[in-house]
C-alpha cells in the first residue's frame, strides 16, 4: 500500500506538487493530467526516485526517504521511453542487469533470464542488440526486465506514449494481465479500461479522485474536450 | 557492437584469458630485454605455429589492423636505409611477432573472459577506493550508448539538413552533446529505478 | 561516485567511439586525414573534469583491449598497442585527466581563450609526450624522426582544440557538470560532484 501524506515538491523555486495526501491500495490505479500537472513527479515519488521536499511517502510502511533502496526493490518502474530504460547492449544482458543487483547467484540469474525470455515471447531475441528491436519490442523488454526482479508493485509512467497502435494494444494487454497492483500514469484512455480508481492532477494538485467514469469525465471537462 | 573474437574450438580458444594475457605481457618484455635477433626469430616462429593451431586465417589480421602491412613495409625500408639489415630485421620481426601474438589473444578470447580476467587483476585497486567490479558494467553501458548516440546524431543531421545547414562540425557536435547529456540523466534515473545502487 | 557519474563516464567513452565513426576529414592546409576521436579526449576532460574524464578514456582503452573494433576503420584488439602509433591511444586516459584537471583549475574564469589551454596541454602536449617516445621505441627510430612523421597531424590537433573549446564553453553555459572551485581546494573535491 502506498501512503502519501501532505506532500509538497519543488524543483528550485518551481512548485510541481502541493498538498497531496492519498492512500492507494487498489489493484489498478491510474493517474491522468495535462503535461506539467505533476503526475510524472507523483509517479516518481512512489518508488523513491523523487523524495518530496516536505511530507512523507511510505510503501508498506517503508519511508522512501530512509529506505529508498528497499522501496525500489519492491516497486518496479517502467518509463515512457524504453530506449532510456534499457541499459545493457543485448536483450539477455538487460534482463540480467536488475537481477545482478539483487545479490542472486549466477545460476539463479541465468534461470530467471531464461524464464523471462520465455514468459515475454522474447526467446528468439536472446542475443539481439537492443537497438535493433522495434519500439513495441523495446517496451516489452523494458517491462520484462522490471518484472524479472519480481517487484510487488509496478509503476508505469506513460508506457504507451511512444508506441504505435498495435504495440499500444500489446502493452495494454501485458499491463492488464499483471498480477501485481499497478499505478499507471497515462494520457491513453483506452489503456485505463477496467481500472479501479483514477486520480486527476492539475497544476500540482490532486483535483479529482474516484472511479474511472467519474474521474475521466471530470478530466475531459478540465481539458476542455468536447 | 560485435567484438573481434573469432569463435573456434582450438586449444588456444579453450585456454583461460588470464594466462594468455600474462604470456603476452611476459613475451613483450623478454623480446625487448633480450634484444637478440635469433631470439626474436624464434618467438616469431612460435607465434606463427600458434596461429596455425588456432586455425585462424591470416587475412583476419588485416581487418583488425588495417594498414599494418604498409607500416611494416615502410618501417623495413627505412630501417635498412638508416640502420642496416640486422637492425631492420630485428625491428620488423619484433613488431610483427608481438602484433601477431596480441591479435591472436584478442581473436581467441571472448570479451567477457578478458573483462573477467582484467577485473580480477585489478582487484587490488579496491584498496585505493576504486571499484574494479564496475568494469563489466561500464563496458556494457558504453556499448548500449553507442547506437543511441548514432541515432541522435542522425536525427540532428536530418533536422539540420531540412533547415539547410550542411556539414558544420559544431552545429552537429553541440546539439549532440546537449541531447546525449540529457539522455544520460534519464538513463541514470532508470538505473536507480532498477535497483542499481552506486554507493 | 554517484550513478550519474558512472553514466557520464560511459556516455563519453561512447562519444569517443562515435567520433571515430565520422568520416575522416582532410584539412585544407595539411593533407593528412584526421579523425575526430582525440576531440573526444578533450571534450571528456573539459566537460567531465579530471576524474570522470580520465575514467571515460580508460573505459575506451579497455574497450579496445578486450577486443571491440572501436578505433577508426573498425580497428581494435590488443594488437593496436603494439603498433608504432599505439602510444597515442594509450596516452588518452592521462590526456583527458590532464585536460580535466586544468579545466577545473580554470573553471571560475572559463571562456573560449582560457579553454584552449587545457586542450593544448592535455590534448596535444601530453598525447605527443607519450605517443612519440612510444613510437620511437617500437619502430627503433629517434624522437626527431618520430616527430617528422607525426608533425603533419599537429595542425589538425590544434583545430580540434578550438572546436573542443567552443563546445565546452557552450556546454558549460547550459549543462555545467563541474562545480566552481575555490583556488585553494584541490580538484579531487570538485570532480566528483
Amino acid at each position: 500500500m502506498f501512503r502519501i501524506e501532505k506532500v509538497e515538491h519543488r524543483y528550485g523555486d518551481r512548485t510541481v506538487l502541493q498538498d497531496v495526501s492519498v492512500e492507494l491500495s487498489e489493484r489498478r490505479v491510474a493517474v491522468v493530467g495535462a503535461n506539467g500537472s505533476g503526475k510524472s513527479t507523483f509517479a516518481r515519488l512512489l518508488n523513491g526516485l523523487v523524495v518530496p521536499t516536505s511530507g512523507t511517502v511510505t510503501v508498506d510502511g517503508l519511508d522512501t526517504r530512509k529506505d529508498g533502496r528497499k522501496v525500489r526493490a519492491r516497486v518496479g518502474f517502467v518509463f515512457q521511453d524504453p530506449d532510456l530504460q534499457i541499459v545493457m547492449p543485448t536483450v539477455a544482458e538487460d534482463l540480467a542487469f536488475g537481477l545482478k543487483h539483487r545479490g542472486l547467484s549466477k545460476a539463479e540469474i541465468d534461470q530467471r533470464v531464461e524464464q523471462a525470455l520465455e514468459d515475454n515471447g522474447l526467446g528468439d531475441l536472446r542475443d539481439q542488440p537492443a537497438h535493433l528491436l522495434s519500439g513495441g519490442q523495446k517496451q516489452r523488454l523494458a517491462i520484462a526486465s522490471v518484472l524479472a526482479t519480481a517487484p510487488r508493485y509496478v509503476v508505469f509512467d506513460e508506457p504507451t506514449t511512444m508506441l504505435d497502435l498495435r504495440s499500444k494494444r500489446q502493452i495494454s494487454r501485458v499491463i492488464a494481465e499483471l498480477e501485481q497492483p499497478v499505478v499507471v500514469v497515462s494520457h491513453d484512455m483506452d489503456l485505463l479500461e477496467g481500472f479501479d480508481r483514477v486520480l486527476v492532477f492539475d497544476e500540482g494538485r490532486l483535483v479529482a479522485d474516484g472511479p474511472p467514469d467519474v474521474s475521466i469525465a471530470f478530466y475531459l471537462e478540465l481539458m476542455g474536450a468536447c | 557492437m560485435l567484438s573481434l573474437y573469432r569463435p573456434g574450438d582450438s586449444v588456444l580458444h579453450r585456454a583461460p584469458a588470464g594466462p594468455k594475457l600474462v604470456v603476452l605481457l611476459v613475451t613483450c618484455l623478454t623480446v625487448f630485454l633480450v634484444d637478440e635477433l635469433w631470439f626474436t626469430a624464434v618467438c616469431g616462429t612460435v607465434v606463427l605455429v600458434l596461429w596455425r593451431i588456432a586455425l585462424i586465417p591470416y587475412r583476419e589480421l588485416g581487418r583488425q589492423l588495417r594498414g599494418l602491412w604498409v607500416v611494416a613495409l615502410l618501417l623495413a625500408v627505412f630501417q635498412v636505409w638508416a640502420n642496416g639489415w640486422h637492425e631492420a630485421a630485428m625491428t620488423v620481426l619484433r613488431l610483427l611477432a608481438l602484433l601477431l601474438l596480441a591479435s591472436l589473444v584478442t581473436m581467441t578470447s571472448r570479451t567477457s573472459h578478458i573483462v573477467d580476467a582484467l577485473e580480477s587483476a585489478a582487484r587490488p585497486l579496491a584498496l585505493v577506493g576504486m571499484r574494479p567490479g564496475r568494469i563489466a558494467f561500464l563496458i556494457g553501458l558504453t556499448l548500449r550508448f553507442i547506437p543511441l548516440i548514432r541515432e541522435k546524431a542522425e536525427e540532428i543531421r536530418a533536422a539540420q539538413r531540412a533547415r539547410g545547414v550542411e556539414r558544420r562540425p559544431l552545429a552537429l557536435l553541440l546539439p549532440l552533446l546537449l541531447k546525449t547529456l540529457t539522455m544520460a540523466d534519464a538513463i541514470s534515473e532508470a538505473l536507480d529505478a532498477r535497483g542499481f545502487e552506486s554507493t | 561516485m554517484k550513478t550519474k557519474d558512472l553514466v557520464y563516464i560511459a556516455l563519453f567513452a561512447a562519444i569517443v567511439v562515435a567520433l571515430g565513426l565520422f568520416p575522416a576529414i582532410e584539412l585544407p592546409f595539411s593533407k593528412v586525414p584526421i579523425t575526430a576521436q582525440s576531440l573526444g579526449v578533450m571534450l571528456a576532460g573539459s566537460i567531465l573534469g579530471w576524474r570522470r574524464g580520465g575514467l571515460a578514456l580508460l573505459v575506451f582503452v579497455l574497450l579496445v583491449a578486450v577486443g571491440f573494433p572501436v578505433l577508426p576503420g573498425g580497428r581494435g584488439g590488443m594488437g593496436i598497442f603494439f603498433l608504432p602509433s599505439g602510444g597515442f591511444v594509450l596516452s588518452w586516459p592521462l590526456a583527458a585527466l590532464v585536460v580535466g584537471y586544468l579545466t577545473e583549475r580554470l573553471w571560475a574564469r572559463y571562456n573560449l581563450a582560457v579553454a584552449l589551454v587545457p586542450n593544448l596541454v592535455g590534448g596535444v602536449l601530453v598525447v605527443y609526450a607519450i605517443g612519440l617516445p612510444f613510437m620511437a621505441a617500437v619502430a627503433n627510430i629517434s624522437l626527431g624522426q618520430a616527430f617528422t612523421i607525426m608533425w603533419a597531424f599537429v595542425p589538425g590537433d590544434v583545430a580540434k582544440c578550438v572546436l573542443a573549446a567552443l563546445a565546452a564553453v557552450a556546454v558549460r553555459r547550459t549543462h555545467p557538470l563541474l562545480a566552481p572551485v575555490a583556488t585553494t581546494s584541490g580538484p579531487s573535491r570538485s570532480g566528483t560532484r
